[in-house]
């Protein structure tokens, strides 16, 4: 089993129950790059009654949501929120959902804030060693199935990520959606998250390929600030960077209050 | 709790029991970043349920000279977090010849929270110092490694009911007119004021409240008394 060779666990010789993981397999587990996992039947859903809120001990992780991303004539625009959850609890109003994996390759947040910060972060390693031993750099094709391939080991496995891997290479703009499922998607416009129904409505309403780089930016921001005005789980502020031949630029960091009243001052 | 609601409780049906990997014991943690310090409070509770264990227990510890780690949770979790979090300092300090700097630690932090991702410790980490500048930061950390440096967090039992307090005190949130910027006098009282205001309304706060404030000369530590009630 390719979960058991990560873990180099052996589950034919001596019943996994009754040798304990020991301290120093514990510690060297990360340097070999492998997880550690409960020693006990059906270890994929061990824990899965910790997460359901009547336990005692409820383990409640960091949720992050809308994020959008679509491609035009000048490149891709990227935009999210900035809000975390833990259950109904605002962890967070603050959290980079951008994560920039290399200059000319950006990488979203939605799902398990942890699960996406640390595989991206693989990937931007993985994406590297490729440029290193290739002379070249990553297309984001490559790059997109990289993290797919990585994350499908540990599918069913209560893994939760849902991002876009944007980034301009040899065939021009670039847009993935990949998922913790499995999913792999190349498109033109993705909306991901919690509030993603809401960011398609304006999205689309408000597209064109042949859009001018101002109009397709302030698109972006609108999206994402109908989302977090409907949406309990969005908010904060909205991240918005521009993906261009050269690379990626950070546009703006708005507080999504500010957008609520220049928006409502636009209309009279 | 009334008659009838405790009754409904004992007759929800089978409880499938199981061994029970984790237990919540309480507690609260608390870290203020300022321009060249930070401050980090604990209280020293250690309950389980109904029970105090001890009273004497604090929740935060030293790792360098610029840097303490606040753990708020499960002490059985804490306890081993720690002791790697340690022991892997001690290693780099050894393979650099040098303390790891705050921003190290944190990164380091998350990788190791991230490896037991299917078996997470359950704590809620708070890593407080001076960062490569000399300017107090504060990280603060969920159960699986996702990480932020922010100014203020509050973790632990009663996080829900300090953090506002926070948000309003430090960081002037949806106010027109911020305040002055903080002072180290200032930020160590706020963290006083912030766990009696716990102790009052959470049952596993209480007895003690200790304060760290990190600076540019060390870490200084002081007790507070607090309801032992």
């Amino acid at each position: 089993m390719a979960l058991a060779d990560i873990c180099k666990l052996n589950f034919s010789s001596k019943s996994s129950l009754t040798t304990l993981p020991s301290n120093e397999e514990v510690f060297n587990a990360e340097a070999q790059d492998c997880f550690s996992i409960p020693t006990a039947p059906q270890a994929a859903s061990y824990l899965s009654h910790l997460s359901k809120p009547d336990s005692d001990v409820h383990i409640k992780f960091n949720h992050g949501t809308t994020t959008l991303a679509f491609k035009f004539q000048h490149g891709v625009v990227v935009a999210t929120d900035s809000r975390a959850t833990a259950g109904d609890y605002i962890a967070s109003q603050t959290v980079k959902k951008v994560i920039e994996i290399n200059p000319y390759l950006l990488g979203t947040m939605a799902g398990g804030a942890a699960d996406c910060s640390f595989w991206e972060r693989v990937l931007a390693k993985q994406c590297r060693v490729y440029e290193l031993r290739n002379k070249e750099r990553i297309s984001v094709a490559a790059a997109s199935k990289v993290l797919a391939n990585m994350v499908y080991n540990y599918k069913g496995m209560g893994l939760s990520m849902g991002t876009m891997i944007c980034g301009w290479d040899k065939r021009g703009p670039g847009l993935y959606y990949v998922d913790s499922d499995g999913q792999r998607l190349n498109g033109s416009m993705f909306a991901v998250g919690s509030g993603a129904t809401y960011a398609y409505g304006v999205m689309d309403a408000g597209y064109s390929n042949d859009m001018c780089v101002e109009d397709a930016l302030a698109l972006g921001k609108r999206a994402i600030y109908h989302a977090t005005h409907r949406d309990a789980y969005s908010g904060g502020f909205v991240n918005l960077y521009h993906m261009k031949e050269s690379g990626w630029e950070h546009i703006s960091w708005t507080d999504v209050k500010d957008l609520h009243y220049a928006y409502k001052n636009e209309k009279k | 709790m009334s008659m009838t609601e405790v009754h409904r409780q004992a007759s929800v049906g089978p409880k499938q029991h199981r061994f029970e990997p984790y237990a919540f014991n309480g507690g609260n943690i608390l870290a203020v970043a300022g321009g060249d310090f930070a401050v980090v409070a604990s209280d020293t509770r250690l309950s389980q349920g109904f029970m105090i264990h001890t009273r004497d227990h604090p929740k935060a510890v030293q790792l360098t000279a610029n840097t303490v780690l606040a753990q708020s949770g499960f002490e059985g979790d804490s306890l081993t977090l720690k002791k790697h979090v340690q022991m892997r300092i001690g290693m780099y300090e050894h393979n650099h010849g040098k303390t790891p700097s705050t921003s190290a630690i944190a990164a380091m932090i998350s990788k190791m929270l991230y490896y037991k991702r299917f078996f997470p410790y359950y704590v809620y980490n708070i890593v407080a110092g001076l960062d490569n500048e000399g300017k107090g930061c504060v990280y603060s950390y969920d159960p699986v490694g996702s990480y932020e440096r922010e100014q203020y967090r509050a973790a632990g039992a009663a996080n829900e009911l300090l953090q506002p307090l926070l948000d309003n005190q430090i960081g002037f949130k949806n106010m027109s007119e911020a305040g002055p910027p903080l002072s180290k006098e200032r930020a160590i009282q706020l963290c006083i004021d912030c766990f009696i205001s716990a102790a009052e309304r959470d049952i596993t706060t209480g007895d003690c409240v200790l304060i760290q404030v990190i600076d540019k000369d060390g870490v200084e530590t002081k007790k507070f008394p607090l309801r032992r009630d």
